[in-house]
């Protein structure tokens, strides 16, 4: 309980440091300096502290917007297990709750977007609720494979046991490419989706909330960051489950694993372009057939 | 049990009475109106005690037909179905109370007839025990809704829609006659009591007559082409009872015959999973390429009837492989289902009537910002939006929970080999919920938000309270029926309790939370400058309602990916083309003379007689 607890504080706290390690990472390879590794925090405590523009157009569904998406991601962070220990919340069936839950903000964020009349927000929009479509099942799938593996249907008991993968090694690794091309494309990183393009034509998800500002930026940039936290948990815990450690230690490595993605995915968006559009359905099937696989593999 | 029947009856005489005093509109409407939701309003109560109360009751009255009698039965299913269909209907019967009264100069006589009629044999067939009288009631359902869906027969489309729906259930009943007389012979009784001891029939054969006859009238694909043809024609506050409710009858009619025709094989399950996930992702995907409101809605019916069959090939499976527990996960998702649709379903038909009946106009492209013109509507669409997406903390969550819990536990608990319909339920459900929020998000977005596309659209006002508390009372009971799931599914199964628990809370939880992010950000806007101003159009000043991203560009990028079923030609087409030339030799007989065809039916009665007695 405490050491969930503890975790829960470490997301809420740490999220916004894993984007400001993905710039800085970027930025290296760039050969420039970079933003402070703390950017995000700075850029929430200047946006909590501002008033707001509206857009005329927009009713009361575009301000619901940025709460319900921040909402829905805060109780899902309270599903997700970290470090081998279980997490402050767990059911049968819990990763259900956080898919849906992720799918709860995407549908506020949307129709956010679409409340405003833009045809760059409906455009996003409309890849967003697309793409999105397409990476369920393969996130779905994936937890099969993992529940299958480890015979049981809560996250918090999926992730912490020691997987016995054993000689069923390459279903373990189909799963964690699926999880991770989920993973990228539910967070809006390349090749998925550029978060660094200055033309809105080419964005996803920064275009849907071009017209928010003032607290409700804060919530969706910290939303964001949380989701981002959230899916990097959940997929540090099918690779590397540290249930067997002492807790204190399994919370640093998994701390340090983390991190570690922040830095691979950092590397990743400095050593490849963004797929053009039509190319991105084909990447996202490719993960649900990964999935499948996985799942059959790892029948027992 | 004599309640139930008292509302029923009190039904077709208030529909009789509306169509004798149909010298004023408004009088008729009062009257049927008025009858509709006091009968029904009775027969809920009724059929709530009932299903409380857990206890059997049936009648049984001689009756001059051969094999038949008046033979009625109240137990837990047909008690839940009850509900039901009152429930919906008297909400529907009170919106169509305003609904009908400025929408037309013709008289409404007839049409509450046929709606009170309607309700009143969809509660025989859900109480029928007897097949007899079961497809007597099935038959003047079939009826009383084609003469509903034609109401506006003025309009050709409508005239055509409601042929191919006439046609459809009457061949779907041919597949039940064919059920109830193979299950006869090979019992010698017509009661469905008599059905268990169906030793030596060849089962599979009357499972499959069964899943025919039923999925022509639930719209489970292939058997789904009436549907979209049929609800979009008639009146919304029909629509929505026939969407929300009467497609019911069909799954009814499964989970009632289906344990009569023996102990079931692996196959069984399997092919209602499979009938499911089609289904369900064809409806989705035909759903989301539609311009037409109302037919968007009732694709979407399509897909949830797939999800609900897919339950009840988790039943199934967990029944033939020897699992309680997914039987009871399947069943109970499958059942809950049946339930929550018909709430969000007919919440949705209303909302789209209402939109309807004040724009003129059934395409999404036409309309645009009706939001702040009718926010009551608007919010109750956005309800029931948020849960036929399958989303927390609303109903249509809980029990595609329960299915998908199903499969998963079908997964960890069954050996290998029997992985394949479970794998299929999980990837068809996660597929078909990422569309249902993509063509959600698209009706709602493009009917009620950003600004209006035509001139009309800026003058609309919310229409009246008769339309608007029926919507507010089922977008009310969409949160309810989320949260009471636990209780309400623990009464009728005591395993469930546990899972649905858990579930409640987390739901519970987001709510709490988002009420408090609400404060906190009230409390950090107060006293801060808000303003507004012009959309962002990248620097440009004079954005128009033009720009704005339609309906058809929205759904684009999934049209274009899934081409190839969405541009798939009519399976039927080429069978009704032969039908017809083989069928045309014998227009000769048709030639509108009534004495001829009561000469017609003279001849063959002697003929049967000669037949029968020589």
């Amino acid at each position: 309980m405490i050491m969930a607890t503890l975790h829960l504080f470490m997301a809420l706290t740490l999220s916004p440091l894993l984007l400001g390690i993905i710039n800085r990472t970027k930025a290296l390879f760039a050969g420039r300096t970079g933003q402070p590794l703390l950017q995000l925090y700075y850029d929430l405590a200047k946006l909590l502290r501002k008033g707001a523009v509206y857009s005329r157009t927009t009713t009361w569904v575009f301000r619901a917007g940025p709460v319900i998406g921040l909402a829905s991601v805060l109780m899902a962070s309270a599903l997700v297990p970290f470090g081998g220990r279980p997490s402050l919340l767990s059911f049968p069936g819990d990763f259900l709750v956080l898919a849906c839950l992720l799918g709860l903000a995407r549908f506020f964020t949307i129709l956010a977007a679409l409340d405003t009349g833009s045809s760059f927000e409906g455009m996003g929009a409309s890849r967003e609720a697309a793409f999105s479509a397409l990476a369920e099942p393969a996130l779905l799938l994936s937890l099969a494979a993992v529940a299958l593996r480890s015979g049981r249907l809560s996250l918090s008991s999926m992730l912490v046991s020691p997987l016995a993968w054993g000689h069923l090694a390459p279903a373990l690794w189909l799963v964690a490419a699926a999880v991770f091309v989920v993973l990228l494309a539910e967070n809006a990183r390349v090749p998925v989706d550029d978060p660094a393009t200055h033309l809105e034509l080419t964005m996803i998800h920064e275009v849907m909330v071009l017209d928010h500002s003032g607290p409700d930026l804060a919530f969706i940039l910290y939303g964001a960051a949380l989701k981002l936290w959230i899916l990097g948990a959940v997929w540090v815990g099918i690779v590397a489950p540290f249930g067997g450690m002492n807790p204190w230690t399994g919370t640093l490595f998994a701390l340090a694993a983390i991190l570690g993605l922040a830095v691979f995915i950092g590397v990743i968006e400095s050593l490849m372009a963004r797929l053009r559009l039509s190319r991105i359905p084909p990447l996202l099937v490719g993960a649900g057939v990964c999935a499948l696989l996985a799942l059959l593999v790892a029948r027992p | 049990m004599l309640i139930v029947l008292f509302s029923i009856g009190f039904l077709l005489a208030t529909g009789v009475c509306a169509r004798l005093f149909q010298r004023t509109a408004a009088g008729s409407t009062r009257i049927g109106a008025a009858g509709a939701a006091a009968g029904c309003a009775v027969g809920f109560m009724a059929g709530l005690r009932a299903l409380l109360d857990g206890h059997v009751e049936s009648l049984r009255l001689p009756w001059s037909i051969p094999y038949a009698s008046f033979f009625i039965r109240l137990d837990a299913l047909s008690a839940f179905f009850l509900c039901l269909i009152f429930g919906i209907s008297a909400l529907c019967a009170l919106y169509g109370a305003e609904y009908l009264s400025v929408e037309r100069d013709h008289e409404t006589g007839g049409s509450w007839f046929f709606f009170n009629a309607l309700v009143a044999s969809m509660a025989m067939v859900v109480l029928a025990h007897n097949a007899v009288l079961f497809l007597i009631a099935w038959e003047m359902m079939s009826l009383a809704s084609f003469f509903l869906v034609t109401s506006e027969d003025e309009d050709p489309a409508v005239r055509q829609a409601g042929r191919s729906y006439l046609i459809a259930t009457h061949l779907g009943t041919t597949f039940l006659f064919a059920l109830f007389v193979l299950l006869g012979r090979s019992t010698g009784t017509l009661d469905f009591d008599g059905f268990g001891a169906a030793a030596g029939a060849p089962s599979t054969l009357l499972f499959l007559l069964a899943v025919t006859g039923f999925g022509v009238k639930a719209g489970l694909v292939p058997f789904h082409v009436w549907l979209p043809e049929a609800h979009p024609a008639a009146p919304s506050h029909v629509s929505a009872v026939m969407s929300g409710v009467m497609i019911k009858t069909g799954i009814y009619g499964l989970v009632r015959i289906v344990p009569y025709l023996g102990w079931p094989s692996v196959s069984w399950g399997g092919l209602l999973i499979g009938l499911g996930s089609l289904s369900a992702v064809w409806g989705i995907l035909q759903a989301l390429s539609q311009q037409d409101i109302k037919r968007l809605l009732a694709y979407s019916s399509v897909e949830n009837i797939g999800i609900i069959t897919m339950g009840l090939g988790v039943w199934l499976l967990g029944v033939s492989l020897g699992s309680p527990a997914l039987s009871l996960l399947g069943l109970a998702g499958a059942l809950l289902h049946v339930l929550n649709h018909a709430v969000f379903k007919s919440l949705l038909f209303l909302g789209a009537g209402a939109v309807v009946r004040q724009s003129g106009t059934r395409r999404l492209d036409q309309m645009g910002g009706l939001l702040k013109r009718m926010p009551w509507t608007g919010a109750a669409f956005l309800i029931g939006a948020a849960a036929v997406s399958g989303l927390p903390p609303l109903n249509g969550f809980v029990s595609e929970f329960l299915i998908y819990l199903g499969a998963y536990r079908g997964i960890l608990s069954l050996p290998g080999a029997s992985h394949w319909p479970f794998i299929v339920v999980i990837a068809a459900l996660a597929l078909v919920g990422g569309l249902a929020a993509l063509c959600f998000t698209k009706a709602f977005g493009v009917i009620f938000l950003g600004s209006p596309r035509r001139d009309r659209e800026v003058s609309l006002h919310e229409v009246g309270p008769w339309m608007r508390w029926p919507m507010a009372i089922l977008a009310a009971s969409c949160a309810f029926l989320a949260v009471a799931a636990p209780w309400t599914m623990a009464r009728l199964w005591p395993g469930l309790l546990g899972p649905l628990n858990d579930v409640v809370i987390t739901a519970l939880g987001f709510s709490a939370i988002a009420l408090a992010l609400a404060g906190a950000r009230f409390w950090l806007l107060s006293g801060r400058s808000v303003e507004t101003a012009a959309t962002w159009g990248c620097g440009y000043p004079l954005p128009t309602s033009r720009m704005q991203y339609t309906a058809s560009s929205f759904a684009q990028p999934i049209v274009s990916l899934f081409w190839l079923p969405l541009r798939l030609p009519n399976l039927y087409e080429p069978c009704w083309r032969v039908g017809e030339r083989f069928l045309k030799r014998f227009r000769w007989l048709q030639h509108g003379r009534v004495q001829l065809y009561v000469l017609y039916i003279m001849v063959t009665l002697i003929v049967l007689m000669v037949w029968k007695l020589g």
